[in-house]
């Protein structure tokens, strides 16, 4: 029986963290009440032009430097022409035959855990549409439907990968590194729930050993990248059964549906659109000198594989912990922070990855919105390290730290959990102790290093745990020699 | 000398010298308007009130000594595809037969800001496709020449309120000829300015690339005065160059001694009226005694340019118009379903000649033809720049041509035969195709009807048009009285 080789491509929309939309200077925010982010030129009214957002077209430019892309210096922009109400020019304004980047590659594990190259054949900037909100459930059960023009026009980047995918896990392991890396260089929010990215699958299947592509189909509407996954799996399945009993592919776009768990055909090839793409006339092309490209790139900041190396060179942190903290670019940026206040990566990772993390899972928060800043962590583990306080209360401290938002040391002192460091404080509780403990005293100058342990004891309870171990065991030494 | 007859500068001297007021002026203007239009037909709104509250505060600025620019309290009128905000901007068009934008087109804005006393918006052919005038959904305007014959188009309205003393000045668009060809035909100048000179924003666009404002005017002077207000780089329009603003009324002063003015063949040949060819020459003869040089070139891709315009054209014009779906505004069939709302939308709201050029863009964009079609035309462009290039770089100021094969056509003679009419426009699509500053001023006639002369030169060369259209300009003709037509034609207001 034949084996039968999956071959994948994606395509990825990310929404562009820019403040303004992409032709014009309405806000991207993502609330808002419908039709209240708009103004003539992003509603597409007669007589209005586009005006290119420079900082769209420098975000595209780090997408694609994060993504090892070339950054082509000179593009254009053309019109892609359909007719739907949430398209206000019925033309989508993006680019066709000179996008912006060019030929990049990342590197994922493959099934054997060695690294492959996925390569990226190009990213292109483009505008978003609007969106129909309908009166009833689902389009098909309205009686009307209303567009909000309020997402119109907010700059998008598509990622087109080549078909480098062998499987579900690669692609999803292609979705994932892509995500960091685009959350990493500061590109888009990249929130597939909120819609800021969004994913498109091309599968097909050829017997093993062969180079001849199958039969193509697009799946849309994927929510997750779990619902990708299972949509891959699916379509594996499907596609193999169909050529096994000799059936004939069509080359399709399906749409996934999540309830049913398949894939469901929406429209042939033939029944394709056609867009009629020509350069949009109203927009110049855009020359990227060589200068810009540098400025651009020096915005980046460190992308998560090289963030691996140090953390792993310079820390010393194991492969898990580099992992965790990698894989989390706000607890990696939080991380930098403390580093640089703080010389002990390691006390660092086991705080960050311990009880901060254990503390904002409790709360069901991300980590972008860690209530503590920096410097008062640091402030904390001083005071720890030092043996200004013990470690069990350095935990207290921090818990509270998050429930109340005050500073550490406002906290240590109201809970009087500052250890006695002073000597002479100490001196008087240590007499006192060694006075009421004679039998123990006695043993203890005669050697027997069990009376110490009771004599710490007893010194601990009187000072109510806030004396300072070290320095008391210091001044038993002395009294008792 | 009749009010209506002064040129700008002699209006701002008679308004300096307290001769009469801009309220006055403007008001006179309105009177004529009611009393000519009806006949005429060159206005789809008439904005009197605006206008009077406009010229008002103008008279008061004059007497404050605080005058915005020499057209400050001056009335004029624009085209109805100039986005003017608050007033209705319909494109000749039903589907935005109730359009009111909420902005003004760049140029305008510029106007106002400098004091112009906007009459009204002035009929076209249905965004601006066509070259009569009959083409806009309301009415055909008339000639005032002969008000049996087309104004020319698509501006024929602006051409026709400037030859009517409708207004002082005008603003129209030309993207193949459609300031040009109604300038000559109505014994006006007119100037299509190079692509990029005048912002486009808040101009209703027929075809993005080729699309550019114009002037209509009663001097080449008062073209010069008003081009100077509206020419400059805008922010909203990325193509809109930020060269600098010519001084186009020193230019008119400017000697043409010494000049070098091509006449290329290609636009002398067959198809072309004897009697314009004629008068072409008679207007190389007035150059040559003024001391310019008159030299033979060639453009031999000329003859290209009248199928490039249309594939170019009406491809933007398909992705243009297609915006007009019934959803957001302009007027909309309501209809069960969204498919049968786009379609009937469109089918009531479109002309004939729109739904032609939308259906003939349609089809040169469509996959499978694209590459014969529109990818060729791009290549016939670029061939056919590369000859103006080579001609105004061998050292020639500016080139000498016909406007059109001959003079105005009677209304109606060529609404059956859409390729004649588009034959039309054979010597000014070049100009458009290859961005190119072209100027028409009038020369001569034949049998009456105004005869203009084309001069064309490299972009950004509008200086050395006013120059050589200062040198041939011919004190201008009047119309008939439109009055005296009407009756004896049997024409009823
Ligand atoms: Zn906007």
């Amino acid at each position: 029986m034949t084996e039968f080789q999956t071959v994948v491509g994606l395509e990825f929309h990310a929404e562009l963290k820019t403040n303004t939309k992409i032709f014009c200077s309405c806000p991207t925010t993502f609330a808002g009440e419908p039709n209240t982010h708009v103004c003539p030129v992003c509603l597409g009214l007669p007589g209005v032009l586009p005006v290119l957002n420079k900082r769209a077209v420098e975000l595209a430019m780090k997408a694609g430097l994060a993504l090892n892309c070339q950054i082509s210096p000179f593009s254009k922009f053309d019109r892609k022409n359909y007719f739907y109400p949430d398209l206000p020019k019925a033309y989508q304004v993006t680019q066709y035959p000179l996008p912006i980047c060019k030929s990049g590659y990342i590197t994922v594990p493959d099934a054997d855990g060695n690294e492959k190259k996925i390569r990226i054949n190009r990213i292109h900037l483009e505008e978003d549409a609007g969106k129909l909100v309908h009166s009833g459930e689902s389009i098909s059960t309205s009686n009307y439907s209303l567009p909000d023009y309020n997402r119109a026009a907010v700059p998008l980047i598509e990622i087109v990968s080549e078909p480098d995918m062998a499987s579900a896990d690669e692609a999803k392991a292609f979705g994932d590194k892509l995500k960091l890396i685009l959350e990493y260089a500061g590109v888009s929010d990249v929130k597939m729930e909120q819609g800021s990215l969004r994913c498109d699958v091309n599968i097909s299947l050829m017997p093993k050993g062969s180079d001849k592509l199958g039969t193509k189909v697009e799946i849309k509407n994927l929510n997750s990248f779990r619902a990708m996954y299972r949509a891959i799996q699916f379509e594996e399945d499907r596609q193999r059964r169909m050529i096994e009993k000799g059936e004939k592919l069509i080359q399709e776009t399906r749409t996934w549906d999540e309830g049913s768990g398949r894939t469901l055909s929406m429209r042939s090839k033939e029944n394709d659109h056609d867009y009629r793409y020509f350069p949009e006339p109203d927009l110049v092309p855009t020359v990227i000198t060589p200068e810009w490209i540098e400025a651009v790139r020096s915005e980046l900041p460190e992308l998560p594989d090289t963030r691996e190396q140090r953390l792993k060179e310079e820390c010393g942190l194991s492969d898990y912990d580099c992992a965790q903290i990698v894989d989390t670019p706000a607890l990696a940026f939080f991380f930098d922070e403390v580093a640089k206040l703080f010389p002990d990566t390691k006390i660092i990772a086991n705080w960050l990855l311990g009880d901060v993390s254990r503390l904002m899972n409790s709360a069901e928060k991300e980590y972008e919105q860690v209530p503590i800043v920096a410097e008062d962590l640091v402030y904390l583990l001083d005071q720890a390290k030092s043996g200004a306080i013990n470690n069990n209360s350095a935990k207290t401290v921090l818990e509270e730290m998050f429930t109340s938002g005050k500073m550490p040391a406002e906290i240590i002192s109201e809970r009087g959990f500052a250890q006695i460091s002073d000597s002479a404080m100490l001196e008087d509780a240590v007499k006192a102790v060694i006075e009421a403990n004679e039998k123990a005293a006695e043993d203890f100058r005669t050697g027997k290093q069990q009376a110490m342990g009771f004599l710490m004891g007893q010194i601990m309870k009187a000072t109510k745990g806030q004396a300072n171990p070290n320095l008391v065991k210091e001044l038993l030494a002395k009294m008792l020699k | 000398m009749s009010i209506y007859d002064m040129t700008i500068n002699e209006l701002q001297q008679a308004l300096t010298n307290k001769t009469f007021t801009s309220y006055e002026l403007t008001k006179k203007y309105l009177e004529r308007i009611a009393e000519i239009d009806p006949i005429i037909h060159a206005y789809i709104t008439i904005t009197a009130d605006a206008a009077l509250a406009a010229a008002k505060a103008s008279d008061e600025r004059r007497a404050n000594g605080q005058l915005l620019s020499d057209l400050d309290g001056i009335p004029m009128a624009l085209k109805d595809i100039f986005c003017t905000d608050g007033i209705l901007t319909t494109c000749a068009s039903k589907i935005l037969a109730n359009f009111v934008p909420p902005y003004n087109a760049t140029c305008w804005q510029r106007l106002a800001d400098a004091g112009a006393v906007l009459l009204g918006k002035c009929n076209l052919d249905e965004f601006a496709m066509g070259s009569s005038t009959e083409n806009s959904a309301f009415f055909a305007t008339r000639n005032p020449f002969d008000i049996e014959r087309t104004p020319g188009g698509s501006s024929g309205g602006s051409a026709a309120a400037v030859s009517a003393d409708l207004a002082a000045y005008t603003l129209g668009t030309d993207t193949g000829g459609s300031v040009r060809q109604p300038a000559h035909y109505c014994g006006v100048v007119g100037i299509k300015p190079t692509y990029g000179l005048i912002s486009r924003f808040g101009i209703i666009p027929y075809a993005s690339s080729l699309d550019q404002a114009g002037v209509f005017a009663k001097s080449v002077y008062d073209c010069a005065t008003v081009l100077e207000v509206v020419s400059g780089h805008d922010e909203r329009d990325s193509t809109s160059t930020p060269y600098p603003i010519g001084d186009y009324r020193g230019a008119c002063r400017r000697d043409v001694k010494g000049m070098k003015i091509g006449m290329p063949n290609e636009f002398f040949e067959e198809g072309i009226d004897p009697r314009t060819i004629e008068i072409v020459n008679k207007a190389a003869e007035k150059f040559a005694a003024a001391g310019a040089e008159i030299i033979e070139v060639s453009l031999p891709h000329t003859k290209y340019a009248l199928p490039a315009y249309y594939i170019l054209a009406c491809a933007e014009a398909s992705s243009n118009l297609a915006r007009y779906d019934g959803v957001r505004y302009g007027v909309r069939v309501d209809k069960p379903s969204l498919e049968e709302i786009f379609c009937a939308t469109r089918s009531a709201g479109f002309g004939d000649e729109v739904k032609r050029r939308i259906l003939l863009g349609t089809y040169a964009l469509s996959s499978g033809y694209y590459d014969a079609y529109y990818n060729k035309t791009l290549q016939v462009r670029t061939l056919i720049k590369e000859d103006y290039d080579r001609v105004f770089a061998s050292g020639i100021d500016c080139l000498l041509t016909p406007v059109t094969p001959g003079p105005a056509f009677k209304l109606g003679e060529m609404l059956d035969d859409p390729l004649t009419m588009y034959m039309t426009d054979i010597c000014t699509v070049p100009i458009n195709i290859a961005g190119l500053a072209s100027l028409v001023v009038p020369f001569a006639d034949i049998e009456g009807l105004p005869v203009g002369v084309q001069l064309i030169g490299a972009p950004f060369s509008e200086e050395k048009l006013f120059t050589a259209a200062s040198a041939v300009e011919v004190p201008r003709r009047l119309p008939p009285d439109i009055l005296e037509q009407a009756a004896e034609k049997g024409v009823e207001r």
